[in-house]
C-alpha cells in the first residue's frame, strides 16, 4: 500500500506525518529530538528510509541525525563541518567584515543516485558534502571563491539554505545563499558562478544589478526541465529559462512579490506555487488571509488558492522550506506555518485540509511518497 | 571516578543519565574531563564546546563544587573534590532567555 510520509522541522523537534495516498487520515509521530531545533530533516530518493536530519541548538551546537529505518531510529553521525583553509571575513550589516563561523546547517539534500551521498548546506554560508552517508564531511570550497567577502547575512544569518540538484547533470549543482545570490557548478561543486544577471535589488544594494549580494529566498526546478529556474527573491518572483544565465521577472499580479518559498508541480512543469506575505517588514500574509498562489503558465498569471485555508486573522508565514509537493498522481501540495500548523492539498491545491494544528514553529517540510 | 551530570538535551543525545562516572588520567582539568568524556560518547562532539576553536559553547557553564569554572583555563587543575569523586562536575546549559 502506498504511504505518504512528511517530515516536518520545527523549533522544538521533528515530527513525522504519514497517511495513504489518500491524504485524508494522519497519524502525527511523537516529536523526534525534543527540545531542539530541526531546520531541515530529508530522505533519500534512492532509499527512503534513509534519512537526514539537522538538529540544532544555540546551547549545543550542531548535530546530524541518519536513519536507516524511516526515522524509528536515529544514529548521530559527524558534526565536523570544517571550513577548508582559513575562510577569512565577510561583509556584516554594518559594513564592517566579520569572521566567517560555522553555526548551523539549513538544508540537507540527499543525492540522486546514492543514498550516501548528501550535500549540507550551512551557516556561516558554505556548502560541504558527505560521500559516506555523513561520516564525514568535506567543504566544497570553490564557492566561496565568488566573491565570499562580499556575501553579507540576511535576517536569518548567512545561510545557504537551498540546494538543487540537476537529475539530467550529476555535475551540474544549483545554490542559495540570504544574501549573496544565487550560484551554479558544472564540475561537481569544484568551481561556480554566480547567476544573478536580471536580478534587480532596488533600495537593498548599493548597485541594484549587482553579480553578488542578492537576497535569493529560494529556488525551485522541475525535474523534467532542469534548465529552467524558478525563484523568489526577498522581493520579487523571477524565472530562468537558461539555467540561471538571465532572470526576468513573473511577480505579475501577485498582491505582493515577497515571500519565501517557491516549488513547483510534480506533473507539470509550468506549474508553480508560491505563498505571499506582506512586506520584508511585515512578515505575514497581506490582510490576514493565508493564500496560496498557483501559476499554470509559468509565472505572471496567479490565482488565489483559499479553499480550507484561514481567510481572516490570520498572520502565520510559510518559511523557505516549509512548502513541498509529492509526487502521487493528483500531485499534493503541503505547507507547514510559524504558528505550528501542517496544511495538505490532495488535488493541487485547489482544496486544503489541516494535518495538525498546534505543532512548535514550522521550519521546513519535505514529503515522501513510499510505494 | 570523576562524577560528571550532564544538562537533560546531552543526556538524551548520549542516550545515558543525569550522571556520568568516567576515569580521568591526572591531572584532572575541565579538558581532560570533556576528552574522556566525548570519548566514551562521540555524539556529544562539538556540543559543549567548539569543534574548530575548542572553546566552550557560549551557553554552556561548568560548574563544581558551588563554584563557576566557566571562565578558567580549560587546563587548570579541578578541586580534589572532583578528583576524588566526591563532588559532581556540572555540565549545565545556561539559563537563557525566557
Amino acid at each position: 500500500m502506498t504511504q505518504v510520509r512528511v517530515l516536518v522541522g520545527t523549533r522544538k523537534g521533528a515530527f513525522i506525518l504519514t497517511s495513504d495516498e489518500k491524504r485524508q487520515k494522519w497519524d502525527v509521530s511523537a516529536p523526534h529530538f525534543s527540545g531542539w531545533e530541526i531546520y531541515h530533516i530529508n530522505g533519500s530518493p534512492v532509499n527512503p528510509n534513509r534519512l537526514y536530519a539537522s538538529q540544532t541548538s544555540d546551547w549545543f551546537g550542531q548535530v546530524i541525525q541518519r536513519s536507516d529505518d524511516g526515522g524509528s531510529t536515529w544514529e548521530a553521525v559527524n558534526n565536523d563541518f570544517a571550513y577548508i583553509g582559513d575562510p577569512g571575513t565577510h561583509l556584516f550589516y554594518d559594513d564592517s567584515q566579520k569572521p566567517w563561523a560555522f553555526k548551523r546547517v539549513w538544508n540537507l539534500q540527499p543525492g540522486l543516485a546514492d543514498p550516501e551521498l548528501v550535500y549540507a548546506g550551512v551557516e556561516d554560508a558554505a556548502l560541504f558534502v558527505s560521500k559516506d552517508g555523513g561520516q564525514s564531511w568535506q567543504e566544497l570550497a570553490g564557492l566561496r571563491d565568488v566573491k565570499g567577502h562580499m556575501w553579507q547575512p540576511g535576517a536569518g544569518g548567512l545561510c545557504l539554505h537551498t540546494i538543487l540538484l540537476d537529475p539530467a547533470n550529476p555535475q551540474r549543482l544549483y545554490v542559495a545563499i540570504s544574501a549573496a545570490g544565487a550560484f551554479r557548478s558544472e564540475d561537481g561543486g569544484i568551481t561556480w558562478l554566480p547567476i544573478n544577471k536580471g536580478l534587480i535589488s532596488d533600495g537593498e544594494l548599493p548597485d541594484p544589478g549587482a553579480d553578488v549580494g542578492h537576497c535569493v529566498h529560494s529556488l525551485a526546478m522541475h525535474p523534467s526541465k532542469p534548465g529552467v529556474l524558478f525563484m523568489q527573491k526577498h522581493w520579487d518572483v523571477m524565472r530562468s529559462d537558461d539555467s540561471g544565465d538571465m532572470w526576468h521577472e513573473v511577480s505579475g499580479n501577485l498582491p505582493s512579490d515577497f515571500g519565501f518559498p517557491i516549488v513547483v508541480h510534480a506533473h507539470e512543469p509550468e506549474t508553480i506555487y508560491v505563498v505571499p506575505i506582506k512586506s520584508d517588514s511585515e512578515h505575514f500574509p497581506p490582510d490576514g488571509k493565508l493564500r496560496v498562489y498557483r501559476s499554470r503558465s509559468g509565472g505572471n498569471d496567479w490565482e488565489a488558492l483559499t479553499n480550507g485555508l484561514p481567510q481572516k486573522d490570520c498572520y502565520v508565514n510559510v518559511l523557505r522550506n516549509a512548502l513541498a509537493v509529492d509526487t502521487l498522481k493528483d500531485c499534493g501540495i503541503y505547507l507547514g506555518t510559524s504558528g505550528g500548523q501542517a496544511y495538505v492539498s490532495a488535488d493541487s491545491g485547489d482544496h486544503w485540509e489541516t494535518i495538525v494544528h498546534n505543532l512548535p514553529p514550522v521550519l521546513s517540510v519535505e514529503v515522501q511518497v513510499i510505494k | 571516578m570523576i562524577r560528571v551530570v550532564l544538562p537533560y538535551h546531552l543526556q538524551r543525545l548520549a542516550n545515558t543519565g543525569r550522571v556520568v562516572e568516567l576515569e580521568v588520567e591526572p591531572p584532572v582539568s575541565q579538558r581532560s574531563i570533556l576528552d574522556a568524556l566525548e570519548a566514551r560518547y562521540p555524539m556529544l562532539r562539538g556540543t559543549m564546546r567548539n569543534r574548530a576553536t575548542s572553546e566552550r559553547q557560549p551557553f554552556i557553564r561548568f560548574f563544581a563544587c558551588n563554584e563557576d569554572f566557566s571562565l578558567t583555563s580549560p587546563d587548570a587543575p579541578l578541586p580534589d573534590a572532583v578528583v576524588q569523586g566526591k563532588e559532581e562536575f556540572m555540565i549545565v546549559g545556561a539559563m537563557a532567555g525566557g
